[in-house]
């Protein structure tokens, strides 16, 4: 009998190495640059993943048409485009739409078609009280539910998810990311381990203009999903991370939380820290817990989240997955490893490895280096 | 007849694109021909650096050195001018390690000998469930602080923590050290809250033993990175003890 091991391990060893990967580079002060060192940093960490997903958020991606909805849409089959085409006309007025260009790839096996849109959703005023946003919302639900062979990657403004079935780097690769600019980019190689690995279920995973990209698993995702499907979210995607992006999108959005709110309702304190923190605190800590426990990510879970201007890192209160920051004037990295940050860039201002359920953000609104380089300035 | 060439006892490799593979390939061949010194530069990322190495060697790494550096190590003794990321030491079973900078999570897991030496703050879960057998006797030294969990399930060993850049009566961060602790020993100066410590875990003020072995380690950090002992040592100090040595020995029991 053939030892298949032997083909497609030339080492021959077996051995499964496994973990996530992720990466997130932003410049606060907003400048925008391409693809390459996102995709060079996290090809860095090529053997964290197992070419079963791979996938890339970028903002600022989309200058021309800043003020529409952009979909990204993947489609199985020419009757799921079709069908979701007459649906995307019907409800919104559709300004712009092509299919994304890619070029071969000798790994990317049986590519659906990807293909984009740019759209206002002028029309959710047929809709009485729906805000544009939720309009957006509640359409998303029914394409990924309602349409067969269509999946929407990604429905933000001056943003886009670029995802699929390949090592990251192949992904990056295949849908030319070099190419585009953006002032923050967040990066993901995947290890399944509960679900399959399909080109919806790689990550980013997106509504609106929030993206998520984990590392981990959410034991509660049963929980979570049955909350968030009361708010008309609806999980499609058969993966874990999906409800983190809804959770976000609820949080920040509709309930109008800060983000360091939403922090504490993921990654809480335990219940004897609560009991030592000051009373004022502990009262908002105690009715988090309460109002939001079905919000509450258990299991080990390193997260980047991204929004427009803001990009996030958080991991679970354990820290039981791995998160690693470096900056580098108003540049902040976010990575699974080190490394991979130093690959990009060598001389950084600051490394750092932050607790576990302490947010770090890096947001446009309060450039990092900003105060530094006007010490700097006035010195000189 | 085969031609002698004499083998260099010093080899530098630019590691700069290697993948983490073939450089320990080529490693386990240096050693094997007789090499003493190697010197890695632009490490970034590669893993299980130095793990098994026929006999002990000196290595400098430049750079940033993947997960599981030194894992399983068995004598070499490896410095690192930059930060060390995950499972540092994983298993070292002799040896030394020292880390011009910070190192991540879980590192110096399960050691069983050997000494590690980080100049600045350990991640989560250092020296998890370090053990010691007869002579083999794992000693790890932080210069900082450490995240949660520092030496849970310790079985052996000395876990120095220096608290270096804590400010007067600022307390460590860390919450559950010495967690399921029941051997082995932590000598840790700067301030922390009683409900920081697992509940295993028992403080004493340090002997003259006890003394002994921190004076011996806080000279040796002091000479990897240049610093002051005398300083150091003058800093109270309390040690960390198991309060029993099999914890979990009735709970199947009865």
């Amino acid at each position: 009998m053939k030892d298949l091991t032997r083909i497609s391990n030339v080492y021959g060893d077996g051995k499964v190495i496994d973990a996530c990967c992720l990466f997130g580079m932003m410049d606060t002060s907003g400048k925008c640059f391409s693809g390459r060192d996102v995709t060079r940093a996290i090809a860095n960490m090529h053997d964290r993943g197992n070419g079963l997903g791979g996938g890339f958020a970028v903002y600022g991606l989309y200058p021309q048409y800043p003020d529409y909805y952009a979909f990204h849409i993947m489609y199985d089959s020419k009757e799921g485009k079709t069908c979701t085409e007459g649906f995307l006309n019907e409800h919104f007025n559709v300004h712009h739409s092509e299919e994304v260009p890619t070029r071969p790839v000798a790994a990317i096996k049986n590519p659906p078609m990807v293909w984009r849109y740019f759209l206002d959703a002028d029309k959710c005023q047929r809709e009485g009280k729906l805000s544009p946003d939720d309009y957006v919302v509640a359409r998303v639900m029914d394409i990924n539910t309602g349409i067969d062979d269509a999946y929407v990657f990604s429905s933000g403004k001056n943003m886009a998810a670029f995802k699929g079935v390949g090592y990251p780097e192949e992904i990056s690769e295949y849908f030319c990311l070099e190419s585009y600019n953006g002032y923050l980019w967040t990066a993901h190689g995947r290890f399944p381990t509960n679900t399959k690995g399909w080109w919806g279920g790689a990550h980013p995973f997106n509504i609106l203009d929030w993206t998520v990209v984990h590392n981990g698993e959410i034991s509660s995702y049963g929980i979570n999903k049955r909350y968030l499907e009361q708010f008309g979210y609806h999980c499609t995607l058969q993966t874990d991370t999906e409800v983190l992006a809804y959770a976000v999108d609820l949080l920040v959005r509709k309930h109008n939380l800060p983000i360091e709110v939403v922090a504490e309702i993921f990654a809480p304190p335990l219940w004897e820290e609560i009991e030592r923190r000051p009373a004022k605190e502990r009262e908002l800590l105690k009715a988090l817990r309460q109002v939001y426990a079905s919000l509450l990510m258990n299991g080990p879970f390193t997260v980047i989240l991204a929004h427009e201007g803001e990009m996030i890192g958080l991991t679970d209160r354990i820290r039981l997955r791995p998160l690693t920051v470096g900056e580098k004037g108003s540049m902040l990295y976010l990575s699974s490893e080190e490394a991979a940050i130093r690959l990009v860039c060598p001389e950084l201002d600051k490394a750092w490895i932050p607790m576990g359920g302490e947010p770090v953000i890096g947001s446009l609104k309060h450039p990092i280096g900003a105060d530094r380089v006007a010490v700097a300035g006035g010195a000189v | 007849m085969t031609e002698n060439v004499a083998t260099p006892k010093m080899v530098k490799i630019d590691t700069a694109g290697i993948y983490y593979r073939d450089l320990n390939a080529k490693l386990r061949q240096l050693v094997d021909e007789g090499v003493e010194h190697i010197e890695l530069t632009n490490v970034c990322g590669q893993r299980y650096i130095a793990t098994d190495l026929s006999r002990p060697v000196d290595i400098k790494i430049y750079g940033t050195p993947g997960n599981d550096l030194g894992a399983f190590m068995n004598g070499s003794r490896i410095e690192v001018f930059g930060n060390a990321q995950d499972c540092m030491a994983n298993t070292l079973n002799a040896g030394e390690v020292i880390i011009h900078g910070h190192a991540g999570d879980i590192c110096g897991m399960a050691a069983r000998g050997g000494k590690i030496f980080v100049r600045d703050y350990v991640g989560y879960r250092a020296g998890i469930h370090m053990k010691e057998y007869q002579d083999k006797k794992p000693m790890m030294v932080v210069g900082g602080t450490g995240q949660d969990f520092m030496g849970e399930y310790m079985a052996g060993g000395v876990l120095v923590v220096l608290g270096l850049g804590l400010k007067e009566g600022e307390t460590h961060k860390a919450n559950f050290i010495g967690t399921g602790i029941h051997g082995g020993v932590i000598y840790i100066s700067g301030a922390f809250e009683p409900h920081q410590l697992g509940k295993e875990v028992g403080v004493a003020e340090l002997d003259d033993k006890d003394r002994k072995i921190l004076g011996d380690l806080v000279n040796e950090y002091c000479a990897h990175f240049d610093c002051d002992a005398e300083a150091i040592l003058r800093k109270p100090f309390k040690k960390l003890y198991p309060k029993y040595l099999r914890p979990y020995g009735r709970l199947y029991s009865y």
